[in-house]
């Protein structure tokens, strides 16, 4: 691998040659080009295995390259001590290469993994140990056992020079609790686990750290225990036989070569970047030169690289490697132009970032030097991006579970005593909430220590009483109004925050930043990894759970999450994407689609997360357990019925092309995965399926894309025991359902990239080392503010009105309501179509056809005028659509509600469906209506203006339809009258009809001018 | 000057009978509380709704406890055999127990009379409230006299309570009626089985002052800061639990500290609102 690197560093092999070898998908076949790198490097083992090796490895080494152009700043932070979680060999099986190598893959040979080789390999341990190792290899079995182990191995001896050096102090603002780039945490090595247990904490202290000497003293240990060096590869180490012997360290020990590759990489990286390497770099002297003896074209194909890794999806955590490279942004080196470069080639998974970490994208100045044609098109891109960065705290509410007497009263329970005691249950367990509340975040405030015994109180008397059932239903219930997460309905789940930073910019957003830390702790940079949390009141639940250790109660919990996941799995989602001609009517449908879908998706999240963790729960344990135990465990669990049949889950959703649904919740639910569950064997057969779906995910929609592969990144990122496989295996969900929003609620990680400009920004002006000044802050506007303000928030009380009304009704009332808005809703724009539309059209039809005959007649200005009258016309259909929502609605909503209903809630029943179905028309009507009548009269004009002799549909290409489009647009609406005229008269005449015929012909001849070049 | 604020509240309270708004700071209240405990009980106060706020039941129940150990009841028992003259009770509670506490002293008497004979709790009770039942003569219209006079215990005074309640309770459906809001009461909710049940449930939810108001519950007394501390917990969370938030109507006025818990469902006033916005007449509006 190293001498892969290595060959391919010092041009023995020609960049191109590997860039095809790494194409090449032949599984288990040399490529013939590829024979000389490979042997040199005397590897023999099928193409396949190194290439997905060998990905990780490339990265893993830019990276350490970069970290260490980073690392200039001579510090390094101490880590934390103590963890209360494993350490990252420790989650996974150090010597699962001797024992259990084969369980773990069950579709692919373990890769990586000694055992795994052939036997009498000629592959050396010299090479096996070498830098590449740490960097866990992306589909290994043998993560834990080469990878990781190596890794930990060498950070115990101090020998990785590469990753050497601290952070970058200089450019993060000093006290916040700040990315360590040599932080395995921050930034686990591609593929492996991360060793961020809860609740860690940014180191602080700084120890001074010559770059390239001995670092044993100043590296973590911790992360590294439970892979002491003794466990290193086995076989004895042999001498190198390769022929390119740039590296003589042929020591024993196999870390020199490793060592010696990291010194030359850091040379390489100091070495300035040449001003003639790329002509879009106009800038590249402004890096410091430090001097070094590698060639600019070196560290050119190794950016090349890099490059042709990103733009062929081979990278396994696209979001890791972005986020890094933002990180580098700020270094001194000639990384930056790599990291510029990235970016610029990713420029279209940037878009879809979000609307802040844009503005400070584009900023930032190195971009701006480096590339400005990235800034020019990051600065477009904001407006366009929707994405808001959710503030952490949720909502400031807390809504109860309302009591439904059908569920909750007295005939639900067996006895009285029962009942009484469930009454009495549900008080403490909302005091319990609301002292939790107040008190959690208070330092010394110990969760079991205050609420335990009265949480254990519950129950034993659940226990007495049988009520687990009931409690089990509170709990849930309560579980999902609070920790759902942002409202889907947008009405509370407005944070003016990112808006209000975007207006402040880079200066303002600086002194902010400042600010901020100086008052209060700083909500750290978490990396672009964190490990699977509960968030907000999430945490509750969680330590509600651990307190109460109730089996009856997680039991019914279990059985209940279980059914609504596979419920919620189920529900329809949009069919595949209607033919070009019926979609025009599903706009208005699709929004509400995608609403419904982000609310379905972040149910499912958040019960599979409790699923998982209620599930795992008996077997979670601190301390990964040897492999004996795990073996033990192992043959123990596979013979009980897992709890959700998560293999069946995932076949069945790629059958019916569901994964965009499917694969976040259970990414979520495995997340939760103990030590032991990985090995069991459908857990992996559904991690090796998820693993292959990341390879080669192609949802036809980007975000839905993003999503899946964001979360599975996260996923194998996290969990370092995941297996990892890649076979081609198409999948599709054609609908675009995701969009920003819902990709950042589920990958909260994405907000790291604006934290982490952010901290540029603060950091860059703050340099000068910590001198205390005085930050003078600047106010937004007040007026902005003040403005409209009451309007605003009556309608949002409004709004809370209505939520709240449902609150005490029972559920049935809220479905009937929202369905019979949305059919109404819809069949009021039919009805304005097929009607009034039409009407207008006809109308405006016969203006433009009076205003030709006259002899001066201007068909372009005459278009103009007429299609504005018709726009004003057109507002009318909102008021028309507004009467017969009022109409339809409460005939409907009084057949469907039961006759018992009391009159205020029938008429407030009423008034809701009224207004929700008005919205939907009227939204639907005020956004189309315009823009269909200016198509109507292009196709009007445009036979016109062709005949004329001018060349180009001007009026046809607005709205992106070509002419043909128009006509079948029209004959459409025209055949929907002419199926079901109001009366006679709307009929289509026969001279209508010849128009249209007469117009398609037009078109037919005019071809030719849609296909010119424009 | 406090005494002022008191008789100036009391007239107040009597020109608006019973409407008068009254939300003290913690110290206004307790400055209040130092003077009353001084004055005398009459009789007249204890039909004035005035009082009410600044009972002194704090003080009572912390003392009261002293009385009933049967050491102490068989010493009282002892006195009031001695002085077998008429209104003796009346007249020894002027010397040697709480001036005011009438009722505690015959509820003693009492306590003597079963100390001697078996009469159960309930005999004690229905005694208390008819004190004709009572075989002793004299004891009988002792206790008569103390029922009457008593302005902080009693049936009496329980009756009157109970009577202001209600009446209160009256007044809010009837405000609810005239607002056109319609609500299901605390009958009608037990009927539906509910465990806990507020004095009002809205139907249609409404606003106040910017808060959700789910259900309304009415206390015709003053919120002090035991008082309302137990509520909270023996009533208005249990209802937020169930119900989600709602609105709290102290009629005699509350400690102003004590509306603290607006953001978490529970809101305090000393009147029926007038900032009331209702579902959908907004938008109507608009």
């Amino acid at each position: 691998m190293a001498a892969l690197l290595e060959s391919l560093l010092t041009r023995k092999v020609d960049l191109t040659k590997v860039l095809d070898w790494l194409k090449n998908i032949q599984v288990g076949r040399k490529h013939p080009r590829t024979s000389s790198v490979t042997r040199s490097a005397r590897v023999r083992c099928p193409t396949i295995l190194h290439k997905h090796e060998f990905i990780p490895f490339l990265l893993n080494f830019l990276r350490d390259q970069s970290s260490q152009a980073l690392t200039h700043g001579p510090a390094t932070p101490a880590k934390t001590p103590s963890r209360p979680r494993p350490s990252a060999s420790s989650r996974g099986f150090p010597e699962r290469r001797s024992g259990l190598g084969h369980v773990s893959s069950p579709s692919f040979p373990a890769s990586w993994s000694p055992a795994s080789r052939p036997s009498g390999s000629e592959r050396r341990p010299s090479q096996r140990i070498s830098l590449g190792d740490y960097v866990r290899s992306g589909n290994g079995a043998g993560r834990h056992a080469g990878g990781g182990r190596a890794a930990h191995h060498a950070d115990d001896n101090g020998r990785r020079t590469g990753r050497g050096g601290g952070t970058n102090e200089h450019v993060s603002p000093p006290s916040a609790g700040q990315l360590n780039f040599n932080n395995l945490e921050d930034f686990p090595p591609v593929g492996s686990s991360p060793v961020t247990p809860t609740g860690n904490k940014p180191s602080r202290r700084i120890n001074p750290t010559p770059v390239s000497t001995d670092r044993s003293h100043s590296k973590p240990k911790m992360c590294f225990t439970s892979t002491p060096f003794t466990q290193a590869p086995s076989p004895p180490p042999l001498v190198l036989e390769r022929p390119d012997t740039r590296v003589t360290a042929v020591s024993p020990h196999s870390l020199m070569e490793e060592r010696e590759l990291c010194k030359r990489a850091q040379l390489q990286t100091c070495s300035p970047a040449p001003a003639s390497e790329e002509p879009c770099t106009p800038s590249k002297s402004e890096a410091p030169r430090l001097g070094s003896k590698v060639t600019p074209d070196q560290v050119r194909e190794q950016h090349l690289f890099g490059l042709f890794l990103f733009s062929e999806n081979l990278v396994p955590n696209v979001f890791l490697e972005l986020f890094f490279r933002v990180r580098t942004l700020n270094s001194v080196h000639n990384c930056v132009y790599f990291a510029v470069k990235v970016l610029e080639n990713q420029y279209h998974l940037l878009a879809h970032l979000d609307k802040c970490t844009l503005r400070l994208l584009a900023e930032n100045e190195r971009v701006a030097s480096f590339s400005p044609r990235l800034r020019d098109r990051l600065s477009q891109a904001q407006d366009t991006s929707t994405a808001k960065v959710l503030s952490p705290s949720v909502s400031t509410f807390i809504h109860s579970v309302p009591f439904q007497p059908a569920t909750d009263n007295r005939s639900n329970f067996s006895s009285d005593k029962a009942f009484h005691t469930f009454k009495k249950q549900r008080d403490i367990f909302y005091e319990l909430l609301r002292e939790w509340e107040d008190f959690h975040k208070e330092p010394g405030w110990i969760f079991d220590m205050a609420l335990g015994s009265r949480i254990r109180g519950i129950m034993s008397q659940l226990t007495a009483a049988g009520n687990h059932s009931h409690f089990a239903r509170l709990f849930l219930k309560q579980l999902v109004q609070m920790c759902k997460g942002p409202r889907v309905s947008g009405s509370s789940g407005d944070t003016p925050d990112a808006d209000l930073l975007v207006m402040l910019g880079a200066d303002g957003l600086g002194r902010l930043k400042r600010l901020e830390e100086r008052l209060i702790q700083p909500h750290g940079v978490g990396g672009p990894c964190p490990p699977p949390s509960f968030p907000g009141h999430q945490e509750f639940f969680r330590d509600f759970l651990q307190a109460a250790s109730c089996c009856q109660l997680n039991q019914h919990l279990q059985d209940s999450l279980c059914q609504q996941l596979l419920q919620l799995d189920e529900v329809s989602i949009l069919s595949p994407p209607t033919p070009v001609t019926e979609r025009e009517e599903e706009e208005g449908e699709e929004a509400d689609e995608k609403q419904r879908f982000a609310s379905v998706l972040l149910l499912a999240r958040l019960l599979a997360k409790f699923l998982g963790f209620i599930s795992f729960l008996p077997y979670q344990t601190t301390e990964k357990p040897s492999r004996e135990i795990q073996e033990a465990a192992v043959a123990l669990r596979s013979k009980s019925v897992p709890v959700l049949d998560v293999c069946g889950v995932l076949r069945n959703s790629m059958k019916h092309r569901r994964t965009i649904l499917t694969v976040p919740w259970l990414v979520e639910f495995l997340s939760m995965l103990d030590f032991t569950g990985p090995l069991l064997l459908n857990y992996r057969v559904v991690l090796g399926t998820l693993k292959m779906t990341l390879g080669r995910c192609s949802e036809t929609s980007y975000l839905n894309r993003l999503l899946i592969v964001s979360v599975l990144g996260w996923l194998f990122q996290v969990d370092s025991s995941l297996e990892n496989s890649v076979c081609g295996v198409s999948i599709q969900d054609g609908i675009p359902l995701v969009d920003q929003q819902l990709l950042y609620t589920c990958c909260p990680f994405l907000d790291e990239f604006r934290k982490l400009l952010a901290a540029f920004v603060s950091g860059s002006s703050a340099k000068g080392g910590g001198i205390v000044r005085k930050i003078t802050p600047t106010s937004a506007e007040p007026q902005d503010a003040a403005g409209g303000n009451g309007e605003r928030s009556q309608q949002k009380l409004q709004a809370d009105l209505e939520q709240a009304f449902f609150h005490n009704q029972p559920p049935s009332l809220r479905r009937t309501v929202e369905f019979v808005a949305e059919r109404v809703g819809s069949n009021a724009v039919k009805h304005m179509k097929a009607t009034f539309v039409s009407e207008l059209v006809e109308k405006g039809d016969k203006m433009l056809r009076d205003g030709l005959e006259s002899p001066k007649a201007n068909p372009s200005k005459l278009n103009e005028s007429i299609c504005a009258q018709l726009c004003e016309a057109g507002l009318d259909a909102l008021s028309r659509a507004t009467r017969f929502c009022c109409e339809k609605s409460p005939e409907a909503i009084r057949i469907l509600l039961p006759d018992e209903t009391s009159p205020a809630v029938l008429t407030t029943s009423e008034n809701i469906t009224i207004h929700l179905a008005t919205e939907k028309a009227c939204g639907w009507l005020s956004a189309n209506i315009t823009g269909t009548l200016t198509w109507r009269h292009a196709w009007l004009c445009a036979p016109r203006t062709l005949k004329q002799g001018a060349t180009r549909v001007t009026h046809g290409r607005k709205g992106h339809f070509t002419i043909s489009q128009l006509n079948r647009i029209f004959s459409k609406d025209l055949l929907s009258v002419a199926v079901g005229p109001r009366m006679d008269e709307e009929l289509p005449s026969g001279s209508r009809l010849q128009t249209l015929f007469r117009n398609v012909r037009d078109t037919l001849v005019c071809k030719k001018v849609q296909t010119q070049p424009r | 000057h406090a005494l002022c604020m008191v008789s100036d509240a009391t007239g107040c309270g009597k020109e608006r009978q019973g409407h008068m708004k009254m939300k003290l700071s913690r110290a206004e209240y307790k400055e209040i509380v130092r003077w009353t405990e001084q004055l005398r009980p009459t009789r007249q106060l204890v039909s004035n709704d005035i009082f009410l706020p600044f009972s002194p039941q704090k003080r009572t129940k912390r003392t009261i406890s002293r009385h009933h150990a049967p050491d102490v009841i068989e010493s009282h028992y002892q006195r009031y055999e001695k002085q077998t003259q008429r209104f003796i009770l009346l007249k020894s509670s002027k010397t040697f127990l709480l001036r005011q506490l009438y009722c505690v002293l015959h509820r003693i008497c009492l306590f003597c009379f079963i100390f001697l004979s078996t009469a159960s709790k309930s005999v004690l009770n229905s005694m208390l409230k008819e004190p004709s039942l009572i075989p002793d003569q004299t004891l009988a219209k002792n206790v008569y006299q103390c029922t009457v006079n008593d302005c902080c215990y009693g049936p009496l005074v329980d009756c009157i309570k109970h009577a202001i309640g209600h009446e209160h309770e009256v007044l809010l459906c009837d405000k609810l009626r005239e607002k056109n809001l319609s609500f299901l009461d605390e009958n009608q909710l037990r009927a539906k089985g509910y465990d806990k049940t507020p004095d009002i449930i809205l139907e249609v939810p409404v606003a106040v002052e910017g808060h959700i108001v789910h259900w309304i519950e009415s206390k015709a007394s003053f919120g002090d800061d035991h008082s309302h501390r137990t509520y909270l917990n023996e009533q208005f969370w249990s209802y937020w639990n169930r119900f989600g938030p709602g609105l709290v109507i102290y009629w005699y006025g509350f400690i102003g500290e004590l509306d603290c818990q607006r953001d978490r469902g529970i809101l305090l006033k000393d009147c029926f609102p007038t900032d009331i916005v209702v579902l959908g007449r907004a938008a109507q509006q608009d």
